[in-house]
Parts: structure tokens; C-alpha cells; sequence
């Protein structure tokens, strides 16, 4: 068989055999790209819900023979309408092991590990196994949490630009009803989760007491029985929205609830959707969100054409509506930032940094509080928690911060900056002169 | 990015076995971080202390207690408990008050009528701003936004009897068919 010729497909082959226009300066065509890809290149699939089972499609079908997969949940009889790779008799075993098992068997050749886990239980070096990320979630939580692992991978050159072998791209999706958004997150160039978080607004909230007096609508209704009066019957008992029985004890307090007051509207979907949270998800949402996911990794992986710049969002209510917003990075983000390279002497203690930050020109940060990976290291107040932390301020930094040769530390306190003083906190790259970056275990313990 | 990938792949092949010159700790997350600055500017009345039951490392679970120096509730202790999500503060704090207290905006499960706390949190708020939220409700208790329907109605109709029944209830004993435990 000539691998050349004889291509599963032909439609890849005009991406990554041919030259264009609108490629990446480094972009070589040809088949031993195609065998690269295949060979080299690893990806988590992050979620194997709606979106999940649409990536891991597209990606497998798209050339990659290396996936993972990584979600805790279970499949349930309400997903089979959109979570097309799940049948009635799969109801009940968890979502990643039957994803993958089902793409392995429909697209011959491609490897798919599956994680039947929660994501915050994987180590952190887990994640920095893949070249990609590809995410398709429906939490804010879990998006953040990614974030902030892959950008943790980052690291900066002395001028502050980022080493390119350390950035971790992550491809987000997400849908919502007849929306969605697709985009390219590629931590110290284009903007991370954290920098653009106002892009989710936060979520309504209904005043407590209007769910206990003056309740107006069927969601009032459902809100009371969720957070009141579940606690009011079941003393200490905490309400898990995956418990139907828990669910369907709400939906029956709601309906109560509701008669009482003459509301009308009350029906259980809509007590899973305002307890959980819940949009009803659109399975073509999902399939053209996840589309454009795989095409965006397969741009970035092989450069053949321009990626997204760098957040496309897409409205299919009514009629449709496709727009691409090249949003800013914040250059002082807590969590993709380069923050300020600072060098010191192994011997510094902690106290000494805390001086030498009021002095440095880029901070003037006098009464700073230190948080670190390790732990909380020092804080001005509140009183309980200075004193516990007080014999920190006598001990070398380089030891609080596990006798590594750079890593990061954040500091808040008030600045001087621009002649007024104001609340600030910003993130540290610490570099210790003369550490040879391996940490001495024994004496670190013994410290 | 296809080349750096190779060179990753070949690097990570030499490397098996070895460990990482570099950090590899788990990072606090912004929401960490940010509650870290909260907490380290805080600037309580003195009748408000805060303390962290699992330690210097765990600041996202808190106690506040509130001990009013005047009003109705003067000289009674309430404990407060915050439950800070990793999505702070994009989320407010959930509050709920452990101490059983005769309070029309409190209920008897210790749910918080306070609106920074649901519809009306912005994330430019902050930990101070909800602690002086809380002790705002002690010295103006409002019959407007009840979650204790009965203790409104009396704060409403009859201040003098409400008077006595927070005495009541703050030294111990029953209003109506409720015991309250001893807070002062
Ligand atoms: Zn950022």
C-alpha cells in the first residue's frame, strides 16, 4: 500500500499536501507532516458530554491517532439525544470509557485513552503529557481550573516573551441552546480564560427573601424548594443534584410551592434546568462549536493555514450569525502574566524579600502578604493567621519555596506606584543566583 | 507547532525516569489568590474576629463572628461560616449563620437575606464588604426583606415586643414555639 496515494482522506490531504496562501511560515506539506501528526502528536479531550463526543469524532477523523479522554460523569438516559455515541444500553457506565470505545471502533487505527475521573484529581504533570488541550465543557469551574494548570506549564525568558516550548494551547468550546463560542487560547500570546472571565456574566441570583414571601414565577418556586426548604426538612443533609430521588423531592416541594401561590410552569426539566443550571443543549450547536475546535487544533498542530484570532462566537437563533473578536491579553493577568523577574541570594529570608519588595522600582509594594504553590507564606492581617505565620518571616525564601531554582510566588499589599497609594498584588518570577535547580531533599525536610 | 512537538517528544523519552530540574507544585488559583489579597487587607470592627478552623493553608473556609456593640442584638455572639468557591469572586461567598438567632432576615436554618450575597454581588466586592454587610443586619434589622416571616411582623407592628423576644431568644429560651440557644 503507498501511504502517499492511498489516503483514508482525500480532504485532508488537500490541507496538508499542498502549499496555500494563508499558511504558517513554518508550514512544510506533505505526507511526512500527515505521519507526524499521527506519530507525535497527543491530545486530551477534555469532557465527553455534547460537545466531548463531537471533538473526540472530529479529532479522530481529522488525522490525530493520539487521544485522551477525561470526564467523571456517568452516561444518563437524557443524554442519548445529542450524546451520540451512547446507546440506551450504556446507561450507567461512565461517559469517557464508552466515547472512546466507540471512536476506536468506527475510525480504524486511532488510539483513545480514556479517564474515568474527576479532572482535579490527575497530577499536574498529567496534563503536560499532550501537545493540546481541547476542552468541551459546560462549567465555568472546570474551565478555570485547566487554565490555570496549562498556563502554570509557562514559563518567560529574561525580556519577558514567552518560551515558546512551555506554551500549552488549549482549543475551548462552548455551547449554550442556539449558542456557542469556539476559540484558541495559546497562554502568554493570545488571552487565557482568566483574562477575558467577563465574558461570562455572572449567574442570576434570586433574592432569598423574594423565595421565601414573594415568589412570582415557577423558577421562584423550584429556588425556595432547593435552598430553603431542603434544609428546613432534611437537618444537615446536603442536596446533590445528581440524586434523582433528590431531584424529583424539589420538583414535588416546587409544585406545592407553586399551587400555593397560583404560579403555573412548574415541571421537572425545568427543576433540573434551574437547580443545575442548565441550558437545553442543541446537538447541531455542539456539532459546528466542535468542528470548528478540530479544525483550530488541526491549524495549530500543522500550521497549514492561519489560526483563529481569537475567539469566534456563533448565534443560531435566529437565522445565524458568526463573528471572530480578536480580544486583548491582560498583560498583568495573575495566571498567564509574566509578572516581575526578581533575583535573589539563597540566603534571603523572607522578612528581607518583604523589605526588598518596598524598594524595588517596578513595585514600591510596602506591607505585602506572600502565597506560593507550597503554601500561604506570610500576611499582614488579619491577626490570627500573622501570628501564625510569623516564624516564616526569619527563614530563607529559597527554602519556603522548596529549594527550587525559579518558580513563581505572588505578593499583594499597597503600592506607591504613579505617586498613590493603592491596593495591588501582582505575580513574581524568583530566580535564585547559585542554585543549581535541583531540590536537596534531605535538607529541605530537614529545614 | 508541529516541529516543537518532535523535539518535545524526544526530549520527554530522554527524560523518562529523570525528574523536572523546574516547579512543578500545584498553583493557587485566581480565585485563591485573590481571596489571599482579601483576607490580608481585611479591616474589622473590633467587634468582628475571624478564624479559620483548618489552618493557615485552608482560607477558603472561614468563621466571622459578630458581636454587636449596640442595637437590639448588643452583646450577643453570631458565628458566621463563608464558603468561598474556587470561582471567586466571580461568585459571591456562601454565608450561613450558625448561631439560631430571632432575626427577621435570618432564618431558623440560618439562611441570610443580604443582597451583595445573591442579585446584587459584583465581583469588585470583596470579603470586608460582606462582613460589614452582616453586621449592618444586626444593628438595622429590616422587616422589608423577611426570611423569618413572624419576626418581621413583630419588628413591624410591635418594636417593644420585638425588643423583648430578641432578649429572650439571645439569653436563652423559647419565642413562640422556638427554642433559642444562649449567644450572650
Ligand atoms: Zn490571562
Amino acid at each position: 500500500m503507498d501511504a502517499v496515494d492511498v489516503s483514508k482522506s482525500r480532504d485532508l490531504d488537500k490541507l496538508l499536501l499542498r502549499h496555500g496562501n494563508l499558511v504558517d511560515p513554518g508550514f512544510s506539506p506533505g505526507p511526512d507532516l500527515r505521519d507526524d501528526i499521527r506519530e507525535y502528536v497527543k491530545i486530551l479531550v477534555v469532557g465527553a458530554g455534547g460537545l466531548g463526543c463531537e471533538l473526540l469524532k472530529d479529532l479522530a477523523l481529522s488525522g490525530f491517532r493520539n487521544l485522551d479522554v477525561i470526564d467523571m460523569d456517568r452516561i444518563e438516559v437524557t443524554n442519548l439525544n445529542r450524546q451520540f455515541l451512547f446507546r440506551l444500553e450504556d446507561v450507567g457506565k461512565p461517559k469517557a470509557e464508552v466515547a472512546a470505545k466507540r471512536v476506536m471502533e468506527r475510525v480504524s487505527g486511532v488510539e483513545i485513552v480514556p479517564h474515568f475521573s474527576r479532572i482535579e484529581d490527575k497530577e499536574i504533570e498529567f496534563y503536560n503529557d499532550f501537545n493540546i488541550i481541547a476542552l468541551g465543557l459546560d462549567s465555568i469551574e472546570a474551565r478555570k481550573y485547566i487554565n490555570g494548570v496549562a498556563c502554570g506549564f509557562l514559563e518567560y525568558n529574561d525580556d519577558d516573551t514567552p518560551k515558546s516550548q512551555t506554551i500549552k494551547p488549549m482549543v475551548d468550546g462552548g455551547t449554550e441552546g442556539f449558542k456557542g463560542h469556539a476559540r484558541v487560547i495559546m497562554p502568554g500570546v493570545t488571552p487565557c480564560f482568566e483574562c477575558t472571565i467577563w465574558l461570562f456574566p455572572p449567574q442570576v441570583k434570586f433574592p432569598l427573601c423574594t423565595l421565601a414571601e414573594t415568589p412570582r414565577n415557577a423558577a421562584h418556586c423550584i429556588e425556595y424548594a432547593h435552598l430553603i426548604k431542603w434544609d428546613e426538612v432534611h437537618k444537615g443533609k446536603s442536596f446533590d443534584p445528581d440524586v434523582p430521588e433528590h431531584m424529583q423531592w424539589v420538583y414535588d416541594e416546587a409544585i406545592r410551592r407553586a399551587e400555593l401561590f397560583g404560579i403555573p410552569g412548574v415541571t421537572y426539566s425545568l427543576t433540573q434546568g434551574v437547580v443545575k443550571n442548565i441550558i437545553p443543549a442543541i446537538a447541531s450547536t455542539n456539532a459546528i462549536i466542535s468542528s470548528a475546535c478540530a479544525l483550530e487544533t488541526l491549524k495549530i498542530v500543522s500550521g497549514c493555514s492561519k489560526t483563529l484570532t481569537n475567539y469566534l462566537a456563533y448565534n443560531g437563533g435566529e437565522g445565524l450569525y458568526t463573528k471572530v473578536t480578536d480580544f486583548p491579553r491582560v498583560n498583568d493577568c495573575l495566571v498567564c502574566g509574566p509578572g516581575i523577574l526578581i533575583e535573589l541570594d539563597t540566603s534571603v529570608t523572607l522578612s528581607k524579600f518583604i523589605e526588598m519588595l518596598e524598594e524595588h522600582p517596578k513595585l514600591l509594594l510596602s506591607k505585602a502578604s506572600v502565597i506560593h504553590g507550597n503554601g500561604n507564606l506570610y500576611m499582614q492581617a488579619p491577626p490570627v493567621l500573622e501570628e501564625m505565620l510569623r516564624g516564616n518571616l526569619s527563614k530563607p525564601l529559597y527554602d519556603l519555596m522548596g529549594r527550587v531554582q525559579k518558580d513563581t510566588i505572588h505578593v499583594s499589599g499597597t503600592s506607591l506606584l504613579n505617586e498613590q497609594k493603592q491596593s495591588f498584588s501582582t505575580k513574581l518570577r524568583v530566580l535564585f543566583k547559585g542554585a543549581d535547580g535541583v531540590a536537596d531533599m534531605d535538607t529541605a525536610i530537614g529545614a | 507547532m508541529i516541529g516543537l512537538f518532535k523535539v518535545k517528544e524526544k526530549q520527554r523519552e530522554q527524560a523518562q525516569n529523570a525528574t523536572r530540574g523546574g516547579a512543578s507544585v500545584k498553583k493557587q488559583s485566581a480565585g485563591e489568590l485573590r481571596l489571599h489579597k482579601d483576607i490580608s487587607e481585611l479591616n474589622l470592627p473590633s467587634s468582628c474576629t475571624i478564624s479559620f478552623p483548618n489552618g493557615k493553608d485552608d482560607l477558603m473556609n472561614f468563621e466571622v463572628s459578630i458581636k454587636p456593640d449596640d442595637g437590639y442584638y448588643q452583646n450577643g455572639t453570631f458565628v458566621f461560616t463563608f464558603q468561598v468557591s474556587p470561582v471567586y469572586p466571580h461568585e459571591a461567598p456562601k454565608v450561613k449563620c450558625k448561631t439560631k438567632v430571632y432575626h427577621p432576615n435570618i432564618d431558623l436554618e440560618g439562611n441570610v437575606c443580604l443582597n451583595i450575597l445573591r442579585e446584587d454581588w459584583k465581583p469588585v466586592l470583596n470579603i470586608n464588604t460582606v462582613i460589614y454587610g452582616l453586621f449592618h443586619l444586626f444593628t438595622e434589622p429590616n422587616s422589608e426583606d423577611p426570611l423569618n416571616h413572624d419576626a418581621a411582623a413583630v419588628l413591624r407592628d410591635n418594636p417593644k415586643l420585638f425588643e423583648t423576644n430578641v432578649r429572650r431568644a439571645m439569653t436563652g429560651g423559647y419565642v413562640g414555639q422556638t427554642f433559642f440557644p444562649r449567644c450572650i
